[in-house]
Formats: structure tokens, sequence, C-alpha cells
């Protein structure tokens, strides 16, 4: 059979749409949503914090450096808790010395001495992992080292982190940094090996005031999730999208 | 396992900083754009000639070539230097995450090191042919290792008639002009890991791979510039103290060729206002638009690295080469200053960037700065401290010394 390049060209122009409209009917789906549909979701960890109640003892920050073995004495956290002092002024001042571990015994903040007359308002804010439904760090991984659960906590193959810094440097929050002993990406994971066997997060156990709770954000009668459909939350740093899944009561504007 | 804080060591905070914050990301992370754009920079120097025929930068093209390829060898080396666990860093290769920026970095340096191999095995083709018949049969340990070399490096494609070398000149101009783009993507997309990061208020905008385009080719054509100048009259110096006057060729008491270094020089100025105007304009546009981080930004911009960036990128780095390169008739010691600056320049640019954008917390409350290690006391010290810098900056001539070796590409005509 003779063939001229019109032909040939004309077939396979046929038969690429004869295969592709068919193909068309299909969906592509993300992994995330390729799992949704075969695993059951009925769980999505979720946070929350109480400012009010918070009197920044610090028992939360050594709870968790204890329960999740990051060197007492480092710098470095998975949960830490803030003071901020806003002046009649308006200005702000805001500490967190070795992450609140030891509480706040010091009456200076950011080594300067206030007299208490000129302070307007005083409050403790703790932060943790917001385990974003949108997570930046997940995005920037080059290896895939860290990823998303299906219940929304994002966690760390330490036998795979090769150590960039790029997830360090992605989160907004400041959450992440290496582990003084293994050397590799480390951050908040809402205890999650406490929460399979149904306990609390070592830090919600030892909060003394009850100013932080976790809960399942899909169970519509969750304290936690009744709290977040019913009263006035707020999220940290909305305006970056990483829809963070921590959510704070009596969030001020001054808080970073 | 040893216990330490990365970062600990030469981070000083001021102000309200978050705990974990540190300056995570070191000298190396500045080295590692820097040599990427040189590598880039060196390609698309060679280029110029190869795709668009400009012939006043023939001699520049083949030596260009070759540098090119011993910078793109140390690339990947501050990188190696930088991570934490050096030993996994084929994961990158092997198990790749592709919605990170960074895991793209597998399949252009791979590919863009395969353009760069093949175009100098075609540009090499003919002297491997020929130096592999000279040496056949000679006496010598030396003579025997150097034809094996260079048999092997012929791949057995032994056709230097006219027609051959026509196909060769063909496919090294393809080469050549495929390699472009791979270059500037190679760049680019080290300028888009900065430029993506949206938690970093100084990184974060859509200009950053080009402004890292644009510096990266005028550090390359300047690192080319400077060292084809300092070979050359390392060899006239050498010559002229070896021989006696009468012995000399004319091309030996040459040096350098003067009208060469103009005419790149042309190049070099051009990609510099390109570099400058976007910068500036990235600049004027947060000052304009003063989001929320431009309080903190001006603060460090106009005030904490002032010197950094105003003084040694801008002034030293831009402002002075380029009156340098634009005054008539060029001298080589002109020339060399001239140049230099320009490399410091685009060193501070990355620096400005990579240490700059840590330079402030993520609470746009307080600060940090990063205390290079001169002296290294332990590993950590060693590898992101200044010796680690300095390796990486040697590495290449190093490099090249021993690939001119079985690729000479400064020749006497």
């Amino acid at each position: 059979m003779r063939q001229t390049r019109r032909d040939f060209l004309k077939t396979i122009t046929r038969g690429a749409l004869v295969t592709a409209l068919p193909l068309g009917a299909f969906k592509f789906l993300s992994p995330r949503e390729a799992r949704a549909s075969v695993e059951s979701t009925k769980v999505r960890w979720g946070f929350l914090v109480d400012t009010f109640k918070c009197v920044g003892c610090g028992f939360c920050v050594k709870a968790c450096k204890l329960e999740n073995e990051v060197p007492y004495d480092t710098p470095v956290t998975r949960t830490w808790v803030e003071r901020y002092v806003i002046l009649k002024n308006g200005r702000m001042l805001a500490d967190t010395p070795m992450g609140g571990r030891d509480g706040f015994t010091d009456p200076k903040v950011q080594e300067e001495e206030i007299n208490p007359k000129d302070i307007a308002k005083g409050f403790f804010v703790p932060k943790l992992c917001n385990q974003c439904e949108n997570p930046p760090c997940v995005q920037v991984c080059p290896v895939g080292a860290t990823y998303q659960r299906a219940d929304g906590v994002v966690l760390v193959d330490r036998s795979w982190c090769i150590g960039c810094g790029y997830c360090i440097m992605a989160c907004p929050y400041g959450v992440r940094f290496f582990h003084p002993v293994y050397h590799t990406a480390e951050k908040c994971t809402f205890c999650i090996h406490r929460l399979v066997k149904g306990m609390n997060t070592a830090c919600v156990d030892a909060c003394p005031f009850g100013a932080r709770k976790v809960g399942n954000l899909k169970d519509p009668n969750d304290p936690v999730t009744q709290v977040i459909l019913n009263q006035r939350v707020a999220v940290l740093k909305p305006e970056y999208g990483t829809k963070p899944q921590v959510y704070y009561i009596g969030l001020d504007e001054n808080v970073r | 396992m040893d216990v330490y804080v990365h970062g600990l060591e030469w981070t000083l905070k001021e102000l309200f900083v978050y705990p974990n914050e540190f300056i995570y990301w070191s000298i190396q992370i500045v080295m590692y754009p820097y040599m990427t754009g040189l590598v880039a920079g060196a390609f698309v120097l060679s280029s110029l000639y190869h795709v668009f025929g400009q012939e006043d930068l023939k001699d520049l093209a083949k030596f260009a070539l070759v540098f090119s390829f011993a910078l793109l060898i140390v690339a990947p080396m501050p990188l190696m230097f930088h991570l934490q666990h050096p030993m996994r860093g084929m994961e990158v290769f092997f198990t790749p995450h592709f919605t990170s920026a960074i895991s793209a970095f597998g399949i252009v340096f791979f590919s863009y090191s395969i353009i760069v191999a093949t175009e100098i095995w075609f540009v090499y083709r003919k002297f491997f042919v020929e130096q592999s018949m000279a040496l056949k049969g000679k006496e010598g340990l030396v003579n025997r290792i150097k034809w094996l070399i260079y048999t092997a490096l012929t791949l057995g494609a032994y056709d230097i008639s006219p027609e051959a070398l026509h196909k060769d000149e063909k496919a090294i101009k393809i080469l050549a002009g495929v390699g472009i783009p791979v270059a500037c993507f190679l760049h680019g997309y080290a300028g888009f890991i900065f430029g993506s990061v949206k938690a970093n208020a100084l990184w974060m905008t859509p200009l950053m791979p080009v402004i890292f385009i644009m510096s990266a080719i005028v550090s390359g054509i300047a690192l080319c510039m400077l060292t084809y100048i300092i070979i050359m009259e390392w060899r006239k110096f050498r010559i002229r103290t070896s021989k006696k006057p009468w012995e000399m060729t004319a091309e030996e008491v040459g040096g350098v060729e003067l009208d060469l270094m103009r005419k790149t020089s042309k190049y070099l100025i051009g990609f510099m206002i390109a570099a400058i105007t976007l910068e500036l304009l990235d600049l004027v546009f947060r000052g304009y638009t003063a989001v929320k981080s431009w309080d903190i930004l001006r603060s460090i911009i106009y005030g904490k690295d002032f010197v950094n960036i105003f003084i040694k990128q801008y002034t030293f780095g831009n402002l002075i080469p380029f009156i340098m390169l634009l005054l008539p008739r060029p001298t080589v010691k002109r020339l060399v200053i001239a140049l230099s600056l320009v490399l410091f320049g685009v060193f501070m640019m990355r620096w400005n960037v990579v240490i700059g954008g840590q330079a402030f917390s993520l609470t746009f409350a307080g600060y940090m700065h990063y205390k290079i290690p001169v002296i290294p006391h332990n590993m950590q010290t060693f590898k992101e401290g200044v010796t680690g810098a300095l390796v990486i900056g040697i590495m290449p001539f190093v490099l090249f010394w021993g690939i001119n070796k079985i690729v000479p590409s400064l020749k006497y005509k």
C-alpha cells in the first residue's frame, strides 16, 4: 500500500483524537484525592487554644520536650509560649525565653524594664505546628520526606530527610527546626503516637488550665469542633493561604 | 552522634524572634547560586559565538565552554556541603518530589551536563582523532596513557573528512542553541527556589528568576574575561622571563588582546544594565506598594544592610566597574579591577538575597545577624564558614587546570 505523507498525518491526527476524546472523560486525581476516595477519613485532627486561659507556666513546653525527646536544654522546641506586652502608647513588646519552658519569671521584656503603669494589656500565646490543610513544607520537600497523613497531620520521615532546610524556610510560622541529635527536619506532630491510642497530646495533658485542646474536626459533636463552629475563633497568618488548623480564642491583632 | 543546634553558633538574635529561627541557609547557599550563575554565564558567552556567530568572540568561546564544564562539576558541591545528611543527597535524583523546586535540580543538572559534555566532544573531536593518530605506537608511559585517553575520547569516530567536520559544526550549533534555554532554566530555577518561598517577604517575587539569570550572565562573562586575562598575562610573563627577546614570536609577546576584551565587555555592560534595572524595579515596587512586610524590609534594606546593599553591591559592584568599563582606551589593569569588582558585586547580590532574606524574623518584630565562622573548630563551622566557601571558590580553577590538560582551550593562534 502506498502512503503519502499527507495520508500518514491524517491518520495520526484521527488516531490521536479517537484515543484522546474518551480519555478526557476521566478525571485525574491528586494522590490525596485518590487516597481520600479509598480510605475512610473520618478523622481530621485540629487544635484549639484559649489564650484567655494561658498563664505562661511553660508546663506544655516541658512536657513536649520530654515526651518527644527534643534535648531539654536546647533552645529549639516543638511548641512554645510567647509573652506579649502592649504599652499604653501602642508599642508592642514580646519574648519567649527558651520557648517559655521555665515560665516567665523575669519582669523584663526584650531586656527592657517596664513600668507596670505603662502597660495597657499583656497576655500569653502558645504556639505549635498548625498542621495546615495546604502545607507549604510538604510542597517544597525535594525528596518527599515530609508528608501529610489522611487525618491532616504532617510528619517527617527521619530516615529519608536529607536536611536541606527548605521546609524550615517555607514555614511561615517558624515551627520547624533541625533536630539536635538526628539532624533532620523536626516539628510538632500533634503527638500522633498518643492520639492514635486514644490519648491526648502531651501538652494538652500537661496544661493545668485547659488552655489547649485537641479534637477531631470531622466530628460535629467533638467539644473542639463545637467551639470552632459556635464561637468566634481565629487562625494565625491566614494571608499565606496555608489554611492552618490550630484555632485561637481571643487572638490579638498584635500576635505574630 | 553529635548533639548541636544547627545555626546556633553563627546566629545572633535581636528583639522578638521565634525560638526555632536561626540562619539555617548560610554561606554555602550563597555559593550555590553564585556557582550555577557562573556556569550559566560562561555557557551563554560561548554560545554567543556558536549560535549567533559573533566572530569577535571566537577565541573566548572555546575557553568559556571548557571553563563552564569545570564550573558545572563544582555547582552541586555547595549543596553537598550544606546538607545535614550529604550521604542522602542522591535521593533528590532517585525519589524526586516534583512539587519542590529543588527536585528539578537532578533533571536540569544532568540534561545540562550532557549538553555541555557533548558540545565539548564535538568541538574537540578532530583534536582527539589527531592526538590519537599522532601518539599511536610512541614509546614512554606518559605517551601510552595519553594515547589511551584520547583514543577512548574519540569514541571510535575517526572520520575527520571535511563533510564529517561540517556535520560536527552543525551539531555544535544545535547543542549551543538548545543549551542557552537550558542554562537559563538551570539558573532561573535557582532563582525560583527563592522566589517561590511565600514565607519569606524578601524572596517572594516573580522577578527573582529573571534577576538571577541576568546577574548570572554578568558574573559568567566577567569571570571568563578575568580568567582569560590572568592566564594570558601569566603566559606572557613566563615567556618573557624564560626567553631571549630575539627568540620570541609576535604572538608570544602579545598577551591579552584588548580588542577582544573591549568587544566582550560590551555584552557584559548590556547584561549589567538589564540586571540592575530589574533589581531596582523590584526595590521601587516594594517601596511603592508597601505591604505588611515593608516596614521590616525597609529597616533591613535602608538600615541594617545598607552598607552591604548600597555601598558594596550597587556602588562597588555595579556603578564603579560600570564607569571603568565604559571609559575609552581600556588597559589590562583597569579591566582586571573592574571585572573583579563585578564578580564581587554579584557575590554581594547573592549574599544580600540569601543572608538578607534571613536577617529579619518571621515575627516582623526581630532581627537575626549572621556571624560567619572564620576559623573553624568543628565540621559545622568548617563547612558553613569562610573555609568551606574558599574550598568551593578554588575548586573550579583546579578542575579547569586538569581538564585543560586534556582539552586545551587556550592555544596560541
